[in-house]
């Protein structure tokens, strides 16, 4: 049995869980470990169960407690690691997101299971294991991993490696069924407050129809005035990867990526930034990306449709020049 | 306070990794390592820590002997003392195999907060910290933003996606995993780097090393997407550039 597990907050699905489900019958249909089982995990899950029973699955499992009205990792992990436990399935694939990363290590330490996250795809099988694809070294390559053992596994992906829309449905509603989940409240040592947001920001950049995007490659905040010329000649609005306003040289509002703002524009020129997952999910649905980049093997040229490889700190002046001219 | 900051030393961001000849690892000898980036964060968090409650920062890393370096790096920054649980093998080990060397070198110390980065640049697993916690029996929280210490807790502001965020408290000792960008990084100064000189790094042979999961092959990404790379000096490229733009791409007038 294959588990993916989905993700749910005050009873709306997350997005990702669909590209769990995905990935967990991708595997199926590539080990033949199926069948496909769902799990969610909540305080009250029942419709976000029943949206999930619309997929091709032997079952859906609504994992409910009162605990897990808000989420903690303490709360989550005992849930999770006393189902996981009665009926182990062997591979658990979750969406590789910040609630996944901040419960499922300690759910894999617990149950004493390898977790192998970040996962893009699946290799070859190697000496009969299946072989996960995932990034490192920051993208510059990547590793084909397997578990050191045949037990069960745990497995995050990353977002957007699986589509949700390559999910397989079912002919009819897969069963629901409800479980009541092991957790004692006052076990959950992490009290959490409700979630907010940060006052609302002074520049939105998702209206902005081009954007100039600078990233670590600027090397110092004084050679940003080049990046601002650009832009003034693109008429364009100024964006950063988070290294730049982590360093204080853009407010965090021009932030584009997971952890900032999410961008579309016609065009999204990026200097000197390598394309980082975090980065790319904010700014692949633009419709033109370009790169400037002085390393040809920089994941940023997997996403852009015209490139440069070069010094930026040559090629931007150039570009300057250029569009003055052809105005 | 007593605080332990756990931290990684990472090859060097501006470096392409040369895959050795098994094919399951970079080649140590041709590479440069630094400090992971979010690992100095972390550090810097420790420090403002102690300016506001007192006590000591002892740094913690697991590695080989070239650790040693980042080590002295985090005693330069300020760091009161080091321990280093050293063994060539903890190089490519997964986060399991790391976090118990961890585990056993600091549980009898009892520190009040466990600080780690959110995740390290070389494997990335993003385990590490969290693992740790589990291990260490206390509770944990990830990709921090704020920490405030309030007697006998701690009040800390999680990033989660899209631009929200969440506090969390709860009892110490606790582990919390760094998010870059929750403060502003100091460098060692001329001072701090001779102070480090005769600060301690205690040195810790691990128990077996035990990971639960391996590379078996490491190659460069695949390519699918079909880029127009635009050739030349930097002046025709540029001029190439604003051309397709504007006629093939219409994203300028
Ligand atoms: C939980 C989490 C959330 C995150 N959220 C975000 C987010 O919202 N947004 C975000 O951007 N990142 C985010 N990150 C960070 C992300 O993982 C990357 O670290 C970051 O995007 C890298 O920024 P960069 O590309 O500017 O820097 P680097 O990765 O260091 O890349 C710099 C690039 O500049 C190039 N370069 C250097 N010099 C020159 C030159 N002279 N000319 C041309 N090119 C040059 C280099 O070849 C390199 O490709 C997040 C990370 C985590 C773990």
């Amino acid at each position: 049995m294959i588990l993916a597990v989905a993700e749910q907050r005050e009873g709306t699905l997350n997005r990702a869980s669909w590209e769990a489900v995905a990935a967990a019958q991708q595997l199926a249909a590539r080990t033949g470990l199926g069948p496909v089982r769902i799990a969610i995990a909540g305080g009250e899950v029942g419709g976000s169960a029943a949206s999930l029973a619309e997929a091709d699955a032997a079952e859906v499992v609504a994992l409910e407690a009162p605990a897990l009205g808000a989420y903690t990792a303490d709360g989550f992990t005992a849930a999770l690691a006393g189902l996981l436990a009665t009926d182990p399935p062997a591979f658990a694939v979750f969406a590789h997101t910040y609630q996944v990363r901040d419960f499922v290590p300690k759910l894999a330490a617990r149950l004493g299971w390898p977790l192998v996250t970040d996962v893009v795809g699946y290799g070859e099988p190697f000496e009969g294991r299946p072989a996960f694809t995932r990034h490192v070294f920051q993208g510059k390559l990547a590793a084909d991993v397997v578990a050191e053992s045949d037990g069960p596994c745990l497995v995050t992906v990353q977002a957007g490696a699986f589509q949700a829309d390559l999910v397989a449905r079912g002919a009819s509603p897969a069963p629901v069924r409800r479980v009541e989940a092991a957790v004692e409240p006052s076990a959950i040592r992490q009290k959490p407050e409700p979630p907010f947001q940060e006052a609302k920001q002074a520049v939105d950049l998702s209206q902005a129809a081009r954007i100039v995007a600078v990233g670590r490659g600027i090397k110092e905040q004084s050679k940003l005035a080049l990046v601002e010329e650009l832009a003034r000649a693109l008429g364009a609005e100024i964006a950063a990867s988070r290294p730049i306003c982590d360093a204080g040289w853009l407010p965090l509002e021009r932030q584009v990526g997971s952890s900032g703002q999410t961008v579309s524009p016609k065009l999204y020129l990026a200097l000197g930034i390598s394309g980082a997952i975090q980065h790319a999910v904010g700014m692949k649905g633009s419709r033109t990306i370009v790169a400037i980049n002085k390393d040809p093997e920089a994941p940023i040229f997997e996403l852009a449709d015209y490139g440069i490889v070069g010094d930026l700190f040559e090629v931007v002046p150039e570009l300057v020049k250029a569009l003055g001219k052809s105005a | 306070m007593k605080i332990a900051v756990c931290l990684k030393q990472v090859p060097a961001r501006d470096t392409q990794p040369r895959v050795n000849e098994s094919k399951t690892w970079l080649r140590e000898q041709d590479a440069t390592f630094e400090l992971n980036e979010p690992d100095a964060y972390a550090l810097e968090e420790g420090f403002q820590l102690r300016e506001r409650h007192g006590g000591e920062v002892v740094v913690c890393s697991a590695g080989p002997a070239r650790v040693a370096q980042a080590l002295r790096e985090a005693l330069a920054r300020g760091a009161d003392r080091a321990i280093h649980v050293e063994d060539d093998s903890l190089a490519s080990a997964d986060a399991f195999a790391v976090a118990d060397a961890l585990a056993a070198a600091i549980e009898g110390e009892r520190f009040d907060l466990v600080l780690t980065g959110l995740q390290s640049d070389d494997q990335g697993f993003a385990q590490t910290g969290v693992v740790l916690a589990e291990r260490l029996g206390i509770p944990h929280a990830t990709i921090i933003m704020e920490v405030a210490v309030q007697g006998d807790r701690v009040r800390v502001k999680r990033e989660l996606e899209g631009g929200w965020f969440q506090w969390v408290e709860m009892p110490l000792p606790a582990l919390l995993t760094i998010q870059s960008g929750i403060n502003q990084l100091r460098y060692a100064t001329l001072k701090g780097i001779i102070a480090a000189k005769k600060k301690e790094i205690r040195k810790v042979t691990p128990a077996a090393v035990a990971s639960r999961q391996r590379i078996v092959r490491l190659r460069a990404p695949e390519k699918t997407k079909q880029t127009q790379i635009i050739p030349g000096p930097a002046a025709d490229a540029a001029k190439e550039l604003v051309r397709r733009l504007r006629d093939e791409a219409r994203a300028i007038e």
